[in-house]
C-alpha cells in the first residue's frame, strides 16, 4: 500500500496542507476529511460580500482548476471522531477508519454560543457557509438586528446589515471594543465607525438573556432594558475543535499543542490553523492564532515537519484585516500592554491613517485604516526585522 | 504604447500604476520590468500597492499572490489570473503595450 497522509479538516488550513505536501514533492496518497457538505470555501466573505448577497458560492470557493492535479481523495460530510495514535488511524463517524503514515489536524474552531439560545429561531452565530446562508435569509425579512459582541465578526455583520438597510444595535460587555488586539486608544477609534454609519453601539453592557418563545423577540440587558430584535447575531469568539482528540494521547491545551514547526507530541501527527496552539519563542507560550493568513502559511511548515525536511522554525508576523463600513482595517505584528501607539500618517478623524506601536523604541506592530500601500511597506519592514530562530 | 516613466523613476522592488482602459501595474524586479493588470481579480485592490517578493506580488488587502511573469494565481483567495502586458524600454523610458481584454491571460 502506498504511504498515506490523512488531513482532518477541509477548510483553508486543510487545503493548504494538502497543497503544501504536493509542493514539497510528497507523492503518496492524501485523504482530506471534512465534516461539511461543501468543498473548501473562503470564510472572510461570509460576514461581508457573501452575507450582502454580492458574492456567490462560486466566488468564495477556494478550489482552483490546478487542484485537480493534486490527486486528493475527498471525504466530505464525514466527521472524524477519534484518533488511534498507536496505529495512527483516524476514526470516522460512519464507523470506518483511515490508517495513515502522517496525520494533519486542521479541524478549526467553532463559534461560541450564548447559553439559553438553543432552539430559539432568529438567533445566529456566523462561522460556516450554512450559518451565513441561514443568517442571510433571516436578515432579508428583518428590520431590527442586535449583535452581541463588538469584535471583528460582530462589527462586520453590523456593517453589512446597515448596508442592507436594517436598524442595528451592537452590545459589548467591554468598555472599549477591540481593546485586546488594538489597544484601548485605537479600539475606540475603530469603534467610531459604527456611529459614523448609524449603528448604535452600547459598550460596558452585559446581556442577561434572550426574550421570546419559539422565536427571539428581544435581548435583555443586565440593567433590565429590552432591546427589540427580529434577528440576533452572537459574535463572542470561537472554541477550537479538539474534543474529538480527548482520548487520543495528543497533548491538548487551548488547542492542539505543537512545537514551532507544527509537531504534536505524537510522531507523525501535526496540527495547523485555528485548532492549533503552536509554541511561540517570543511569547514564551503556546499561541493559538485564528487569522486567515496563519491558516494559509502554517501548513507549509507543518508539511515539511511531517516529511522530515523541516528547516529553521519560521517567526511569522501575524497579519489580519477587517473590512467594515467601506473602511479597510489592517493590522500586523503583536501588540502588548505598554506599547506606545503613534499616528505616523493621516488622521483618525479622516478615517485614513497609519499607526505604529512601539515597544522600547522599536516598531512592534502596525495598524492601518484605508492605507493599504503604506501599510504593506510597514508590514514588510516588521517581517524583515524579526530574526529567524532555530 | 503607453509611456510609464523613466527607468530611473522605478528602482528595483518598486511598482507604479498606469491609467489605461483597465489600470496596469508595472514592477521592477532586480532590473527586469513586468506589467500586469493592476486590479486584483479577487476584490477591488491595487496590486501596485502590493508586496513584491521575487517574481510574485501579494495583494495588499487579502494576500492573493500572482506570478508577474505569467499572471497566474500563486496564492488564494484569488482564482482568476491577471493579464500580463508587454513592457518595452526605449531610451531610458518604460512603455507598456496593453493587451486587449479579448487576449486575456490563459
Amino acid at each position: 500500500m502506498s504511504p498515506t497522509v490523512a488531513v482532518v479538516g477541509a477548510s483553508l488550513a486543510g487545503l493548504s496542507a494538502a497543497r503544501a505536501l504536493r509542493d514539497q514533492s510528497y507523492d503518496g496518497h492524501i485523504v482530506v476529511i471534512g465534516d461539511e457538505v461543501h468543498a473548501p470555501y473562503d470564510r472572510p466573505p461570509l460576514s461581508k460580500d457573501f452575507l450582502a448577497g454580492t458574492a456567490s458560492l462560486d466566488d468564495i470557493a477556494l478550489g482552483a482548476p490546478d487542484d485537480e492535479d493534486l490527486g486528493l481523495e475527498w471525504r466530505l460530510r464525514t466527521t472524524a471522531v477519534g484518533l488511534d495514535h498507536v496505529s495512527r488511524s483516524v476514526l470516522l463517524d460512519d464507523g470506518s477508519e483511515i490508517r495513515a503514515d502522517g496525520v494533519v489536524l486542521a479541524t478549526g474552531a467553532r463559534a461560541r454560543r450564548l447559553r439559553g439560545s438553543e432552539g430559539l429561531d432568529g438567533v445566529h452565530v456566523l462561522r460556516s457557509l450554512d450559518d451565513a446562508i441561514s443568517l442571510r435569509e433571516d436578515l432579508a425579512a428583518a428590520e431590527r438586528l442586535v449583535v452581541i459582541g463588538a469584535g471583528f465578526i460582530g462589527a462586520e455583520v453590523a456593517s453589512t446589515a446597515r448596508k442592507l438597510g436594517l436598524e442595528v444595535t451592537v452590545v459589548e460587555t467591554q468598555p472599549i471594543p477591540l481593546a485586546g488586539p488594538l489597544g484601548a486608544e485605537m479600539g475606540a477609534v475603530c469603534a467610531e465607525l459604527h456611529a459614523d454609519h448609524g449603528t448604535r453601539l452600547l459598550t460596558a453592557t452585559g446581556v442577561a438573556g434572550l426574550v421570546g418563545v419559539g422565536r427571539v423577540e428581544a435581548v435583555e440587558l443586565t440593567d433590565g432594558t429590552h432591546l427589540p430584535a427580529d434577528v440576533v447575531v452572537v459574535g463572542i469568539g470561537a472554541t477550537p475543535n479538539i474534543d474529538w482528540l480527548a482520548h487520543s494521547g495528543v497533548a491538548l491545551g487551548n488547542g492542539v499543542l505543537t512545537d514551532a514547526r507544527g509537531a504534536t507530541n505524537i510522531p507523525g501527527v501535526v496540527a495547523v490553523g485555528d485548532c492549533a496552539a503552536a509554541w511561540s519563542a517570543s511569547a514564551e507560550r503556546h499561541v493559538r492564532i485564528e487569522h486567515w493568513t496563519n491558516a494559509l502559511e502554517q501548513p507549509a511548515t507543518a508539511a515539511a515537519t511531517l516529511l522530515g525536511t523541516g528547516g529553521p522554525a519560521p517567526t511569522p508576523v501575524p497579519y489580519f484585516w477587517s473590512d467594515q463600513y467601506g473602511a479597510r482595517i489592517q493590522f500586523a505584528g503583536t501588540r502588548r500592554e505598554g506599547d506606545i501607539a503613534q499616528v505616523v500618517e493621516g488622521s483618525c478623524a479622516d478615517r485614513s491613517f497609519l499607526v505604529v506601536y512601539e515597544r522600547d523604541g522599536v516598531p512592534a506592530a502596525v495598524l492601518g485604516m484605508n492605507q493599504p500601500r503604506l501599510f504593506t511597506r510597514w508590514r514588510r519592514q516588521l517581517r524583515s526585522a524579526v530574526p529567524t530562530t532555530s | 504604447m503607453i509611456p510609464v516613466c523613466p527607468t530611473t523613476a522605478l528602482p528595483p522592488g518598486e511598482a507604479t500604476r498606469v491609467e489605461a482602459d483597465e489600470p496596469i501595474a508595472v514592477f521592477n524586479v532586480d532590473g527586469d520590468f513586468y506589467a500586469i493588470d493592476d486590479t486584483c481579480t479577487h476584490q477591488d485592490a491595487s496590486l501596485a500597492d502590493g508586496w513584491l517578493d521575487g517574481c510574485a506580488v501579494e495583494c495588499p488587502l487579502h494576500a492573493s499572490c500572482f506570478d508577474l511573469r505569467t499572471g497566474k494565481v500563486s496564492g488564494p483567495p484569488a482564482k482568476t489570473p491577471v493579464r500580463t502586458h508587454r513592457v518595452v524600454v526605449r531610451d531610458g523610458m518604460i512603455y507598456v503595450q496593453a493587451e486587449t481584454a479579448a487576449d486575456g491571460a490563459a
